[in-house]
């Protein structure tokens, strides 16, 4: 296991201020050292945290194994469930398909830093005032790729549901549905994943 | 995962030469398909180069007015690009058929090419696999063959081309710009990039090794009305059984290609000057001398009524 790194409590990206965390390191790199490593600047969630990490590790288990930041969920391990969903650079991607290494200076955001208990992101209150989950597990991936969807219905980005290409996009039922595709419930709480967003977006229109 | 030794390219030169030069080595993009199989070990390559830095991510009008769209550039970009969505539907269509947004967001032109197959047994690697280990056999072959190809196949091989992208890229005449460690750039036609079974499974793509993508182009727009339809097990989410990627003219003519029947985009020239004709005659045309198993048989009549569906689409 290797060692916790202290997470400021100013880690939401509200209050966000670039500080230097410890790098938590591979606790054995002298019994390792036959096997790659790669030295990783990550920002998440407004703190930045310098990490010497073996080349095979994945965005995902850079947040959860080395950063302990265990919101973001492993699901399939292989880009199928949407679990791993986090926001890189403002769009959501799943951080099971992709190396740490690859995000040396990208600005990643978890669950952990979109809102806090205290503090809650609009579409985690919605979530929570819908019921919009049953066990949870999949529930901070919906939440990420919630929000990163009304963004991109915003800026134009077309799905499956979309009819007229070049027309204004609309945040309709079906598009809603069509974009959250890549998030698999097990629990089946989609209808009210569905109530969650649609009334974020009523609330925005 | 094996282990493998990680770089980010500097330039597009510099990317080209680790690869020529390290055995075993391979670019790595948005990863979404390479990272998968190497969990796998499938893929299994020693040396990573990330070539995501490489200024090759942007969309530029050529001086014919088509595009010139580079490598790098995320599935999801190409597909909200205001002339993709203007002049070339039938693309923006066909990406966002495919994947998920989390996965489009990630996912390059380049990578989307060059996506291996997804026949089961490629996957497992507990069975012989032609395209795998060359010479261990074709396991799909007497096996389970339902999403497998049924034309363009040969007695080594049955796996179908699985990209949605690419079945618009056909239809739409792109190049794609290929540079070498010389440095020179050669340019393919989407027609010859995706080679077929025939005795060698293994070599799936045109490109020679240490070939960097650099760039798709599209000649200027064709007009015409824009489609892409999918069928597949899913209404979202999952690869196509069939699917057809057509412009099509108010005289009647048009362009079409079939995606998920053929280990590449089949579009068969003679069987579109067959639309006026209507669906039949084209599917007849295109599908002539296919040898589909019998788990599969069906996708060619499904290719029909899709073709039907979208022909009457196109009729408003
Ligand atoms: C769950 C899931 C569902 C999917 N569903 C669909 C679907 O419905 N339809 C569909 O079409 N696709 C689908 N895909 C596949 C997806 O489209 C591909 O994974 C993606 O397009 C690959 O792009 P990439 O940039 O991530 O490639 P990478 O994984 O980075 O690379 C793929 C290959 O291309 C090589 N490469 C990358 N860039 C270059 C370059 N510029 N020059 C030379 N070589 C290069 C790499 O070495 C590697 O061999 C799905 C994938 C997943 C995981
Ligand atoms: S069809 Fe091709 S990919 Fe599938 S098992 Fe046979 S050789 Fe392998
Ligand atoms: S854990 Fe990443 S998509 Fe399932
Ligand atoms: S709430 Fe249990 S998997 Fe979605």
């Amino acid at each position: 296991m290797s060692e916790s790194p202290k997470l400021s409590a100013s880690s939401g990206l509200a209050s966000a201020s670039i500080a230097e965390a410890p790098a938590p390191t591979s606790p054995h790199p002298s019994s390792r050292s036959s096997i790659p490593h790669s030295s990783v600047s990550l920002r998440v969630n407004g703190t930045r945290y310098a990490l010497t990490l073996d080349t095979r590790t994945s965005l995902l288990d850079a947040l959860r194994e080395h950063l302990h930041l265990t919101g973001t969920k492993k699901g399939c391990d292989h880009g199928h469930c949407g679990a791993c969903t986090v926001l890189v650079n403002g769009t959501r991607i799943n951080a099971c398909l992709s190396l740490a290494a690859m995000h040396d200076a990208d600005e990643i955001l978890t669950i952990e830093g979109l809102g806090t208990p205290d503090d809650l992101h609009p579409m985690q209150a919605a979530f929570l005032r819908h019921d919009a989950f049953q066990c949870g597990y999949c529930t901070p991936g919906q939440i990420c790729s919630a929000v990163a969807i009304l963004d991109e219905i915003e800026r134009g980005v077309p799905s499956h549901a979309t009819g007229d290409l070049t027309a204004r996009m609309e945040a309709s039922h079906s598009e809603l549905r069509e974009r959250m595709s890549g998030n698999i419930c097990r629990c089946g709480a989609y209808s009210n994943i569905q109530a969650a967003i649609a009334e974020i977006v009523g609330g925005a229109a | 995962m094996r282990p493998f030794t990680y770089e980010r390219a500097a330039s597009p030169a510099a990317a080209i030469a680790a690869v020529t030069a390290t055995p075993g080595a391979k670019f790595i993009a948005g990863g979404t398909n390479l990272l998968d199989l190497m969990k796998f070990e499938i893929e299994t390559p020693t040396h990573l180069v990330d070539v995501r830095s490489l200024p090759l991510a942007t969309i530029e009008d050529t001086e014919e007015g088509g595009l010139r769209i580079g490598a790098l550039v995320t599935n999801t970009d190409l597909a909200s690009h205001p002339r993709v969505k203007r002049d070339y539907g039938v693309l923006s269509r066909a990406i966002v058929a495919g994947a998920t947004g989390q996965l489009r967001n990630k996912a390059s032109v380049g990578g989307n090419l060059l996506q291996r197959n997804r026949c089961p047994y490629f996957y497992n690697t507990a069975v012989p696999c032609n395209k795998r280990e060359p010479g261990s056999g074709c396991s799909a072959i007497g096996g389970v063959s339902r999403s497998l190809a049924v034309i363009g196949t040969s007695e080594l091989c049955i796996a179908q081309n699985p990209g949605d992208m690419a079945v618009a890229l056909r239809v739409l005449d792109a190049r794609i710009e290929a540079m070498n460690a010389a440095g020179k750039t050669r340019t393919i036609p989407i027609a010859e990039f995706f080679r077929l079974p025939d005795f060698t499974p293994a070599v799936e793509f045109a490109l020679r090794p240490g070939e960097l993508i650099t760039a798709v182009t599209l000649p200027p727009p064709i007009g015409g009305s824009h489609h892409y339809h999918k069928v597949r097990d899913r209404a979202s989410y999952a690869f196509a059984i069939v699917s057809v990627a057509a412009v099509l003219h108010e005289d009647g003519t048009g362009r079409v290609a079939f995606g998920g029947v053929a280990p590449r985009p089949w579009r068969v020239e003679r069987a579109e000057a067959e639309l006026p004709q209507g669906s039949e005659a084209v599917v007849a045309a295109a599908f002539d001398g296919a040898k589909p198993t019998q788990d599969n048989a069906f996708k060619i009549p499904l290719a029909e009524r899709a073709l039907a569906l979208v022909i009457a689409e196109g009729r408003g």
